[in-house]
């Protein structure tokens, strides 16, 4: 009977634990974490559970009892320092070793740091996980003014938090709008404007220089030498994958784990999912990393299959989505290299999508207060994205029905 | 604590003490409740805790809003009482409640 060893116990790790019984694997499953506590969901840190609406312990996946049912040993309080894939051998933070046949990398990403003198003050926030939430939420209690560094999702998830908390919110990004990596410019000036209306603050094209921590406040010095004070600075300005122990015991490694479209690394019995992987998805000609709840479970399912060697090639449409108030915005496929954006419906409604184009392909969907919007075009990303323009423009033409027409 | 009965695809009922506040999607990973898999978390983005609410109970429970009504699109074998449990706040009116669990895989 083989073993299994899967490092990181975040979305990824706890899905492919739970698809390799579901599969049948008989042997023994391990999963390690290093957080302590059991797997639990990420999204909902920016959110509700930043917000108060939602206690820590409905965070978690699943109750330990389901590990237990499915044989799964949990190491939750567990770092591994070090993989040694000749001896297949791991080795722990406290000084353990444990035996591995095959072998899963699901060690997800963390935050980027401001590299600045003065950035290890306490009141400098960072937001992965669960203790980083509370951290914030602690000192959201008693803070005034709190200033957000980057202006993409955590940034302004954590800002239409602050805001509903009646903080005073400046959010500085250092491109000229928000989220500027992922939507397009009428995605970004709507978000700007509704956290406009609701009071936030934004100094676009700024970066900050100088940080001066005093007892009462720190003090933050922005590139065209704008001065502002903050009792609370949150810092969302991306992640690097976790991609050091892998690089280390001799598997390929760029913008993460280098895996294929099995979820497989250069040594087929050692696979990656999750945040932390570098991967080709048969959708896309150019290989990626994805930070997403979608992909951390669907590779995962994917990485199992390679595990119980029934391979099955990665194929899913990436989605996403970010609340902000009462706004949702859910996205589907990669716009990048996009020649068109048309937009959907009126963004002085409040509702509408915008279609990304590259010729006559659809490559990605954004849709603001349209969920039927986006589940169509979920329908259709997976099916090629061939939609005419102005269908795509009409908001009166009915998706849904079109596309299952295709 | 309000009683909630979860039937599963093979018919065999799981009767669960379900605290108030918490979804019928919780209730069900609490208890184990085989085929809700509720992936997403209860995010209302993936359809995989979709069940159906006896009918008994449809007038009590609701109708879906706009985003799980469109999520629903994504489930398995939608029927008129398909629900996504994680969109369903557990009451006291719904001590009682009954649900049949979809196909979720």
């Amino acid at each position: 009977m083989s073993s299994i060893a899967i490092i990181g116990a975040g979305q990824a790790g706890m899905q492919l634990a739970d698809s390799l019984r579901r599969g049948g694997f008989e042997g023994s499953v391990i999963l390690y974490g290093d957080e302590g506590s059991l797997p639990y969901q990420r999204p909902p840190l920016s959110k509700q559970f930043l917000l108060g609406d939602l206690e820590a312990s409905r965070l978690n996946f699943r109750p330990i009892a389901h590990y237990e049912k499915l044989a799964v040993t949990l190491r939750l309080d567990c770092a591994v320092t070090q993989v040694d894939l000749q001896t297949r051998t791991l080795a722990m933070a406290n000084g353990e070793q444990a035996a591995f046949d095959r072998l899963a990398f699901t060690t997800g990403a963390r935050v980027r740091k401001l590299a600045l003198p003065g950035a290890e003050d306490p009141r400098v926030c960072y937001l992965r996980g669960i203790t980083d939430a509370q951290a914030i939420r602690e000192r959201l209690a008693t803070a005034r003014r709190v200033v957000i560094i980057g202006g993409g999702f955590i940034g302004l998830e954590v800002a239409a938090v602050a805001r509903t908390l009646g903080k005073e919110v400046t959010v500085l990004e250092a491109q000229t709008r928000l989220m500027p990596r992922v939507v397009a410019p009428v995605v970004s000036a709507y978000f700007e404007a509704v956290h406009n209306q609701r009071g936030v603050r934004f100094l676009l094209g700024e970066s900050l220089t100088a940080l001066a921590p005093t007892s009462s406040a720190l003090g933050l010095t922005t590139a065209s030498a704008t001065y502002l004070e903050a009792d609370l600075v949150v810092v969302g300005i991306g992640v690097h994958p976790n991609l050091e122990l892998a690089a280390a015991a001799g598997l390929p490694c760029e913008g993460g784990i280098v895996v294929n479209e099995f979820a497989c690394t250069r040594d087929p019995t050692v696979v990656a999912a999750g945040d932390c992987t570098w991967q080709r998805n048969i959708l896309f000609e150019r290989p990626h990393r994805l930070e997403s709840v979608q992909n951390a479970v669907d590779q995962a399912k994917v990485a199992a299959a390679s595990l119980l060697e029934k391979p099955v090639a990665y194929s899913q449409v990436p989605w996403f989505w970010s609340d902000q108030y009462d706004v949702k915005l859910q996205m589907v496929g990669i716009s990048t290299g996009f020649e068109a954006a048309i937009v959907r419906g009126n963004p002085e409604t409040g509702a509408f999508s915008v279609f990304y184009y590259l010729g006559e392909r659809v490559l990605a969907v954004d849709s603001i207060n349209r969920p039927a919007e986006h589940m169509a075009a979920r329908r259709l990303l997976a099916s090629g994205g061939l939609l005419a323009k102005e269908l795509a423009a009409d908001p009166a033409a009915d998706l849904k029905t079109i596309i299952e027409k295709n | 604590m309000p009683k909630i009965t979860y039937v599963d695809l093979d018919g065999a009922k799981f009767e669960c003490e379900v605290a108030n506040g918490l979804s019928v999607m919780e209730g069900a990973i609490a208890n184990m409740v085989p085929g809700i898999l509720a992936i997403c978390g209860g995010s209302c983005a993936c359809s995989t805790c979709h069940a159906y609410i006896d009918e008994a109970w449809s007038a009590q429970v609701g109708a879906a809003n706009d985003i799980e009504d469109a999520t629903l699109d994504l489930a398995n074998e939608r029927r008129p009482q398909s629900r996504l449990t994680c969109q369903i706040q557990v009451t006291p009116t719904l001590d009682g409640l009954v649900v049949h669990v979809a196909k979720n895989d």
